[in-house]
């Protein structure tokens, strides 16, 4: 079902983790769809990205997209990262099954509330970005349930 | 490939070998129809009317109440269609629950483009229907109730005795989707009140593409398939005679090992429940832990979602399912653990492991050793288990 690139950033995911005080931080996706992206970017003084690291809760399709979404952005600037789109990100993966597109809009869409997130911290504006429309910046609210 | 641990019994079963080998004649010996009039035939009519005594002597129903067909799916469509037809004059009103398999579900929700009306009974964090609600929903035009014997995602087995006493007092059909329960627990529709009975070959050690639906004697249902008097004219079509000898021969042996093979899978099963709830942090059972299929275990783990898991215990050679959304293909994880009242969070973590009496306590101890790697692995890459840590660390 996965192509092999899938597969193999699914099984050796590039760049997973957080990273303390950085630039941008944007979590996008919902838990009741089953995904949740989480992009931390380290951009320094030029513009460019040093460092990205990503969590991710979802499907093989949706952690194989966040990986290679931070390959794709990683040592660019950040006009260069906005223009990283979801069909670069399937393409980089030999496609992705049609039920598992919406994963690379998700990944396209981390980077930018990541990026957002950097440019409100600055006070700057990013030409054409937008606010992500599925950012849920702070946690919604906590399930409670008995274990 | 090699052999995989194979823990999805629930989705389908090996064909036991003895099984296997009383059908194989069928193919190329004994290939006649067993509806011809010459003698040839009447040896492939022998090996059908032994293999409808075991089928109905598995549920203590007499072998001209069975009625064989393609598979579970087939038996719940026709019971329900042909029930609600056949019984429109007096009501369009049919009773079921929140948790049965799609085949009756999809039925009634196509029942209900045709102008009838179906109540879903709900059940409790457990699985099991709420029984004041089912007798609360019983109206005058109620003409059928159709509840599972026991749920193919959590293994709760539903209180049929009560339920077919409930249908009883009314004057109800009561029909009962026994695809999973079958040749598993015992089953007896005298004593459960059960008109209608579904149950499909591959899920005990059958052939898929076999199934059967037991017709209470005296209940008016016409035929499904048109178009010939096989099965005292009530499902047209050659008959399948291998795939029948193959589902007599599976329901015979159920019968005769049902204890003996029930043990073994809860000693399994019952092993793997410990070990999971004991050493995996934020893990939860879904399904009663008593009235569960034996070879049933289906939990939920928090953080986490089901496809990445089961992409990861199929690379460690284990078969499994989920209730993801992701194995589903919509974006909703499964309806059972939505309806135990399951966040959909949780839901999307969830995994079913079902046994049989062949797999080994090695291949559990295997399976738990391997689950435990792969969900640290995935909730080191999960943002809501971060969230988690965190708050946890900030001594909330």
């Amino acid at each position: 079902m996965y192509s092999e690139k899938v597969m193999d950033h699914f099984n050796h995911p590039r760049n997973v983790g957080e990273i303390e005080n950085a630039s941008g931080v944007g979590t996008v996706g919902n838990a009741k769809c089953g995904d949740i992206m989480r992009m931390y970017l380290d951009i320094d003084d030029e513009g460019r990205i040093q460092d990205v690291k990503f969590k991710t809760f979802g499907c093989g399709a949706a952690v194989a997209t966040s990986s290679m979404a931070t390959e794709l952005v990683k040592g660019k600037t950040v006009q260069e990262a906005l223009a990283v789109t979801n069909k670069a990100v399937m393409e980089a993966l030999d496609g992705l099954p049609p039920v598992k597109v919406h994963c690379s809009l998700l990944a396209e869409e981390a980077i930018h509330a990541a990026l957002w997130d950097y440019a409100e911290k600055n006070g700057i504006t990013i030409e054409g970005l937008e606010r992500p429309v599925s950012d849920i910046g702070e946690k919604e609210e906590e399930v409670e349930e008995e274990y | 490939m090699q052999t995989p641990i194979y823990l999805d019994n629930a989705a389908t079963t090996q064909v036991i070998p003895e099984v296997l080998h009383e059908m194989l004649p069928y193919f190329t010996d004994i290939y006649g129809n067993p509806n011809a009039v010459y003698r040839f035939a009447g040896e492939s009519q022998k090996a059908v009317s032994d293999a409808r005594e075991a089928a109905a002597g598995l549920i203590h129903a007499k072998p001209e109440e069975i009625y064989f067909t393609a598979g579970g799916s087939e038996s719940d469509n026709w019971a329900i269609k042909a029930a609600a037809e056949a019984y429109a004059k007096k009501g369009r009103h049919i009773i079921t629950s929140t948790i049965e398999h799609h085949a009756v579900l999809h039925t009634c929700a196509y029942l209900e483009q045709k102008g009838y009306e179906v109540t879903y009974v709900n059940v409790d964090e457990n699985g099991f229907v709420l029984l004041e609600e089912l007798r609360a929903a019983i109206r005058p035009d109620t003409i059928l109730i159709s509840v599972m014997a026991a749920n193919n995602e959590i293994g709760t087995i539903q209180p049929l005795k009560e339920i077919g006493a409930i249908a009883h007092e009314y004057g109800i059909l009561f029909h009962t989707d026994a695809v999973q329960a079958y040749g598993h627990i015992p089953l007896d529709v005298d004593a459960l009140s059960i008109d209608m009975l579904s149950a499909s070959g591959h899920k005990l050690g059958g052939p898929k593409g076999i199934g059967m639906l037991y017709i209470r004697k005296g209940v008016k249902i016409r035929s499904f398939i048109h178009g010939g008097a096989q099965e005292r004219k009530r499902r047209a079509g050659t008959l399948n005679v291998p795939g029948i000898v193959g589902f007599g021969a599976a329901a015979r042996l159920a019968g005769a090992e049902m204890e003996e093979r029930a043990g073994k899978e809860r000693g399994l099963r019952d092993h793997l429940i410990r070990r999971v709830l004991e050493e995996i942090p934020y893990a939860r059972l879904n399904g009663d832990r008593k009235e569960r299929l034996p070879n049933n275990a289906n939990f939920c783990f928090r953080f986490i979602e089901g496809e990445g898991m089961l992409i990861l215990l199929d690379q460690a050679g284990i078969c499994g399912s989920s209730g993801s959304a992701c194995t589903s293909g919509s974006l909703d994880p499964s309806h059972v653990l939505l309806a135990i009242g399951l966040p959909h969070e949780i839901a999307h973590g969830s995994l079913r492991l079902t046994l049989s009496e062949r797999n080994t306590i090695e291949e559990i101890d295997y399976t738990v050793d391997e689950l435990k790697k792969i969900i640290g692995r995935l909730r080191e890459m999960s943002p809501l288990y971060e969230d988690f840590v965190k708050k946890k660390d900030s001594g909330r």
